[in-house]
């Protein structure tokens, strides 16, 4: 018996070895973009005759670097993406084969500061997050390490609640655009950046800026701001068990906890799809999948998928993808277009 | 005298020495150390076992509106020749209508009066609906035209006021349901058209997308989970029986096998996740089998029950005695004969209790399957055959309950705790097996 269950598993084995065609769509990247991703392939496994896509999480850089693995069945053929891929990323695909990459924009998210339901109330501007969660801040004219202990030390108006900042980590494309929105505009506001930029190493000015920038994003290491490797949920559950943190989440995952956070405003705006869509609320990015061109034809369904994404009943603004929390794109109609044509990367820049 | 006067004791022995008392209460101290131990192992697990059911029995439960729907020949087979591939054209988003119409009629002929809009009533149905509505027109395309029962979910918010997760307080700055919509819950259930009940697809179902946690089921990561079984038990029992009768019975003991030896119980302690990179370059990335299949989960704990197989194997073989092997040898049995005819099937219970323990500890495993595809959102149809159950993507119970702990919906913690549940009931039920096994066959010398 033992003789003939090895050789039966050995058997599928060499069979599936020499020949397995793929019959499903095969997706990874950000935990932003998965609950759309899922929604759609939900929606697409019900209403076309192929299979219902896989998609898995793991952040926006682990997708790219997964969907730049090269060409062929054994890898990925779209990677979701919460920010747009990188010169260095298109590099790399393209020393591995992947050179038609389809960029697809799917809409807009927003991200949102907020804290226990039952905590204080907070309206922050990006400067107030600069001073509480920055490696270095301005005092005096001098830069020092910083000294903000409590959220009554950077800004008067806030009550004296320690600083406890649930960041999302370095993988995820979401770290990157509070970097970009909120704390290099803080660091731009308070003046830290011209001072920085003034004894920034560099050959260029453009060095020096590149340089300046990195040293303004630099947060704290004293544990008052916390990286965040996993996915909201765990934001939620320490800020759940500490009363006093303050998370950085997406709209979509605020708006299914309403009863166990508070959200909190930006420049003086509360953030909604309709605040995000107006480009009032000033933290929001795009949203992305990539699509490997070489891939298409070859999986069954790949372009279906990428044109049903971008659906007017999908992802428009009366669909199940803006009901869940997508702020709906207004120039879709484009997005379809380059969709239809196969668009690739580069050739319309 | 002086002798009898030594032998003499100096107390009586019904009273304690001080050193005897000293001792005693040394005895009697670690008694209750002990006891205290075990309490509080006791208390964690009656904690424990507490909050898994506690929280996830509501997964086994559900929402359901029953109502009657009229299948429009004119909005689902336009042409009226019933033709597949002409209705499969209409799209679920053509279903919905149909289902807001039924709705409204079901309340009306209910009698039930409200203010609220149609398009807030459908919205407390579940996104399935549609779609289920649209497989059954698609398996019976003659039934159009006529009106038929059906009962479909209620969104998750609904479903959590019925089971006291949502209440009215909660959903103060809730977008997706109103106070209005939670009154007019409470007319449905008066009604009857609302009603919770046991909820078979939670057991046999696949998962759902974000936005219908209702629908989700963990059926289909069941099925992958036990072809993942299929395959380690499959591979590494014989693979694993063969190399221990050979390394204890047959291979000389050289420095070889030692080394061997000091590998396999290495390789035990190595880290599940390094067989998953191991998967991943090997079977993926090498051998180029399908991603996120069982088969290839399977070989990856295959790698890692191996050892556990092999060394309980051992153990039983070892602790069958010489003179059992001495007897066979002298009656004129062959080395092969008296190991497979007389070592062997005495050392079985053994092996079956650590290829059991090794079995539940794969089963429970899913650091591995991260990496090889099988967590993420995976909701394929049951497999029907043994090669599609293999090959096609499916997730593990395991990779399910982390998939749905961290999705953003609180309906979906209550499912992670009920996949608990199920996962718990498949390990204590292979444990007793592994349990009974031992107290049944195992001789002891």
């Amino acid at each position: 018996m033992y003789v003939k269950l090895t050789a039966s598993a050995l058997a599928i084995a060499a069979v599936s070895t020499t020949a397995f065609a793929r019959d499903q769509v095969q997706i990874a990247g950000s935990s932003t973009v998965l609950p759309y991703a899922s929604i759609v392939a939900e929606a697409f496994g019900e209403n076309f005759d192929f299979p219902t896509p896989v998609v898995e999480s793991g952040g926006s850089s682990a997708g790219l670097k997964r969907f730049c693995d090269g060409v062929g069945e054994n890898t990925i053929d779209v990677a979701n993406a919460s920010r747009k891929v990188k010169e260095k990323e298109i590099k790399k695909c393209a020393e591995n084969g992947v050179t038609d990459i389809i960029e697809v924009k799917i809409g807009y998210d927003g991200i949102v500061f907020a804290n226990d339901i039952n905590g204080n109330g907070f309206s922050y501007t990006p400067t107030d997050w600069f001073l509480a969660l920055s490696d270095k801040v301005m005092v005096d004219g001098e830069l020092v390490a910083n000294p903000n202990k409590t959220w009554a030390d950077v800004n008067v108006n806030f009550p004296a609640q320690d600083i406890q900042a649930f960041v999302p980590g370095t993988k995820h494309g979401t770290r990157e655009v509070f970097e970009d929105k909120v704390i290099l505009e803080g660091c731009e506001a308070t003046g830290a950046f011209e001072h920085i930029l003034a004894s920034a190493e560099g050959d260029t000015a453009k060095a020096r800026k590149k340089a300046a920038e990195k040293a303004c994003i630099a947060l704290r290491t004293d544990g008052r701001s916390v990286d965040i490797d996993g996915d909201y949920t765990e934001t939620l559950a320490r800020i759940d068990s500490n009363k006093d943190g303050i998370g950085v989440f997406g709209l979509a995952f605020y708006e299914n906890n309403t009863d166990k956070l508070q959200v909190a405003t930006m420049s003086g705006i509360v953030p909604s799809t309709e605040s995000i869509a107006s480009g009032e609320y000033p933290v929001s990015r795009p949203l992305f999948f990539y699509v490997k061109k070489a891939h298409i034809g070859v999986i069954p369904g790949l372009k279906e998928y990428a044109e049903f994404f971008v659906a007017e009943e999908i992802a428009g603004p009366d669909g199940p993808l803006a009901e869940y929390g997508l702020v709906a794109d207004p120039e879709l109609e484009n997005t379809q277009s380059s969709v239809a044509d196969e668009a690739i990367l580069g050739s319309n820049m | 005298m002086s002798d009898a006067k030594l032998l003499t004791p100096k107390t009586s022995i019904h009273t304690q020495s001080p050193r005897t008392k000293r001792r005693n209460a040394a005895e009697t101290r670690f008694k209750v150390f002990g006891m205290i131990a075990i309490s509080i192992g006791l208390l964690m697990l009656v904690a424990l076992m507490g909050t898994i059911l506690s929280k996830g029995i509501g997964a086994f439960q559900q929402s359901f509106i029953t109502m009657e729907v009229e299948l429009l020949e004119a909005k689902l087979d336009k042409k009226g020749n019933r033709n597949l591939s002409d209705i499969k054209k209409v799209t679920t988003f053509g279903y919905t209508p149909l289902i807001k119409n039924a709705f409204a009629k079901a309340v009306k002929d209910q009698g039930i009066e409200t203010d609220l809009k149609t398009k807030d009533m459908a919205k407390m149905l579940s996104k399935s609906a549609a779609a289920q509505l649209r497989n059954v027109v698609i398996d019976n395309p003659q039934k159009i035209g006529q009106t038929i029962k059906f009962r479909f979910l209620a969104n998750s918010r609904i479903d959590g006021y019925l089971k006291g997760r949502v209440s009215r307080e909660s959903i103060a700055n809730d977008k997706n349901v109103s106070v209005a919509q939670l009154d007019f819950a409470d007319q449905l259930l008066k009604a009857g058209v609302l009603k919770k009940t046991f909820n078979i697809d939670f057991i046999i179902g696949a998962d759902a997308s974000d936005q219908r946690p209702e629908a989700a089921g963990i059926g289909v990561a069941m099925m992958g989970s036990l072809f993942m079984m299929l395959v380690v038990l499959g591979l590494s029992l014989p693979i694993g029986v063969a190399a221990s009768i050979y390394l204890e019975e047959f291979a000389p003991k050289n420095w070889i096998t030692d080394v061997i030896e000091v590998n396999i119980s290495n390789l035990a302690a190595v880290p599940s996740i390094v067989f998953g990179i191991l998967g991943l370059a090997v079977f993926i990335n090498y051998m180029h089998l399908p991603q996120s299949a069982p088969l290839v989960g399977g070989l990856v704990l295959t790698l890692m029950t191996l050892p556990t197989i092999i060394i309980s194997t051992r153990a039983s073989l070892k602790s069958v005695p010489p003179s059992i092997r001495d007897a066979a040898l002298g009656v004129g049995a062959s080395k092969m004969q008296s190991v497979f005819h007389h070592v062997l099937p005495l050392a079985a219970p053994g092996i079956l209790t650590g290829t059991i323990i090794g079995l539940g500890q794969a089963l429970g495993e899913t650091a591995p399957l991260l990496l090889i595809g099988m967590i993420g959102f995976i909701a394929s149809n049951m497999p029907t055959t043994i090669g599609e159950g293999l090959l096609s993507p499916n997730s593990a119970m395991p990779a399910q309950i982390y998939e749905w702990a961290k999705r953003a919906d609180p309906a979906f913690y209550e499912r992670a705790w009920g996949g608990i549940i199920i996962l718990l009931v498949f390990l204590v039920s292979m444990n007793t097996l592994a349990v009974i096994l031992r107290r049944r066959f195992e001789r002891r010398w």
